[in-house]
């Protein structure tokens, strides 16, 4: 059967890692490849890299960071951050990439997700959503890390561009992200069960627990995490211990 | 002994090419692995490779257009018997049939068709249903544990995924491995001297590099 996924995040901004790992065996903490080697030899389901480079000229450390990681790691790898066009899709997946994760240029024109999905496949196009929960009790989704409401409703987005062929949805709580107080799963189970691709649960992992929990009651197939990974609280072996444990088959 | 990666502009071929290069390296040989578009090339390589992301009929059509490749590969592989690993939509390519917008023909190696992954049976159990694609790592069942291509590997080892559609053999002897996805899915393919991973060895970590050991030290 198929296994959850557990994917580890790097923040990087002009081709050094942000949010990273703090472990003690790094020669250089601020190399995004190195830390993904660490994430590769823990057997980590897959990787993302979000590139939060302000600026769209300063792209090409991001490529670098990207082949230098697929020269050396040989698993899945999701890049994104400030996809705007065809070209910059093409340049990340030559450069190594398996799938790239669109936003900002999703909600600005969604057709340029059918258009990449016709270009480059499905599969390969992840469509990442930064849903809040409205004072109405609804979800919005924003745009820019968070900082611009659209007033546009998460559901029927998210099942929207599941329609217009996003292969995979990357669902961020904007409430939940950086409190470490678990997943929103009220909003990854609406998501999950209204659209037919896989969805990655993302922002308020604090305890394995609440993997488990994203998994189990919030229906995601994948669960993604920074902070308990970068700040070595957990390893990635650590985290399929205890999913497994709880009872959720996973690959080791 | 040389290894040919076709390249006809479907996708990233570095992460493949990478993870040849290692395992020629770490086994302790020098092998050169090209990255190719050339059908000269594909004939005088001892190992050839096919992979390929995207739609089947988009595949079909890019190595359609490398001039002399198809014609190229079947000299190769089928005339003369050289080793051939195709890899996701490049395995595909291997069946009779495409079905994946419209009928396109395919190179007709392994008797087959590719259709579009089918669980609505498990929909309507559950009420949630599978995904599609099949995104992700999936345990596999050896249906010809003794084949070399699975030489060191055993029943339940995990491969990465990512496709919506999947072959199915009309003989039950091409299907060297399955996976449980509602029902039984195609992992890998082969007859005589070519084999097909529905799976991404080059992602696979260290279950894909032992399968591309495994296909460099194949002597069909």
């Amino acid at each position: 059967m198929l296994k959850p996924r557990i994917i580890p995040c790097l923040d990087v901004r002009g081709g050094r890692v942000v949010k990273g790992i703090n472990f003690v065996d790094l020669v250089d903490a601020g190399d995004p490849v190195e830390q993904a080697g660490v994430y590769d030899s823990q057997g980590a389901d897959e990787l993302c890299f979000l590139d939060i480079t302000a600026s769209h000229e300063g792209r090409e450390p991001l490529l670098d960071v990207v082949s230098g990681t697929a020269e050396q790691c040989f698993m899945p790898l999701t890049v994104g951050g400030g996809i705007r066009t065809l070209d910059d899709i093409r340049a990340l997946l030559l450069a190594g990439a398996d799938k790239v994760s669109i936003n900002t240029a999703a909600v600005h024109r969604p057709e340029f997700v059918s258009e990449a999905a016709h270009k480059f496949g499905s599969q390969c196009i992840v469509v990442a959503v930064d849903a809040k929960r409205s004072e109405a009790g609804r979800y919005e989704i924003f745009t820019h890390g968070g900082r611009e409401a659209t007033g546009i409703e998460a559901i029927s987005w998210c099942r929207r561009m599941a329609e217009l062929g996003a292969g995979e949805i990357l669902l961020t709580s904007m409430d939940r992200d950086g409190t470490r107080e678990g997943f929103d799963i009220e909003l990854t189970r609406s998501v999950a069960d209204s659209v037919p691709v896989p969805v990655v649960a993302s922002g308020g992992v604090g305890t394995l627990e609440h993997l488990v929990e994203g998994i189990r009651s919030g229906h995601a197939t994948a669960v993604l995490a920074a902070s308990i990974f970068h700040f070595g609280i957990f390893s990635i072996p650590q985290a399929k211990a205890y999913v497994g444990k709880a009872g959720i088959p996973v690959r080791r | 002994m040389t290894v040919a990666i076709i390249d006809y502009g479907s996708g990233n071929l570095r992460s493949a090419a990478k993870a040849f290069e290692r395992t020629v390296r770490e086994s302790g040989r020098s092998d050169p692995v090209t990255v190719t578009s050339s059908a000269d090339d594909a004939l005088s390589a001892d190992r050839i490779v096919l992979p390929g992301v995207g739609a089947f009929a988009d595949c079909r059509s890019g190595l359609h257009g490398l001039d002399g490749m198809v014609e190229a590969l079947e000299e190769a592989v089928i005339v003369r018997g050289r080793p051939f690993l195709g890899i996701c939509v490049g395995m595909q390519l291997m069946a009779t049939t495409g079905r994946e917008h419209g009928a396109h023909p395919g190179l007709g190696w392994i008797d087959g068709e590719v259709t579009a992954i089918d669980v609505r049976p498990t929909a309507e159990k559950n009420g949630t249903g599978l995904k599609i694609p099949h995104m992700g790592w999936n345990d596999m069942i050896l249906d010809r544990a003794d084949h070399p291509l699975f030489a060191g590997l055993r029943d339940g080892r995990h491969a990465y995924f990512l496709h919506s559609y999947a072959m199915i053999c009309r003989r039950s002897e091409d299907q060297l491995a399955h996976v449980d996805y509602g029902g039984p899915l195609v992992a890998a393919v082969g007859r005589d001297n070519f084999v097909g991973t529905q799976f991404h060895p080059e992602k696979s970590q260290a279950v894909g590099l032992q399968i591309i050991g495994n296909f460099l030290s194949w002597r069909p």
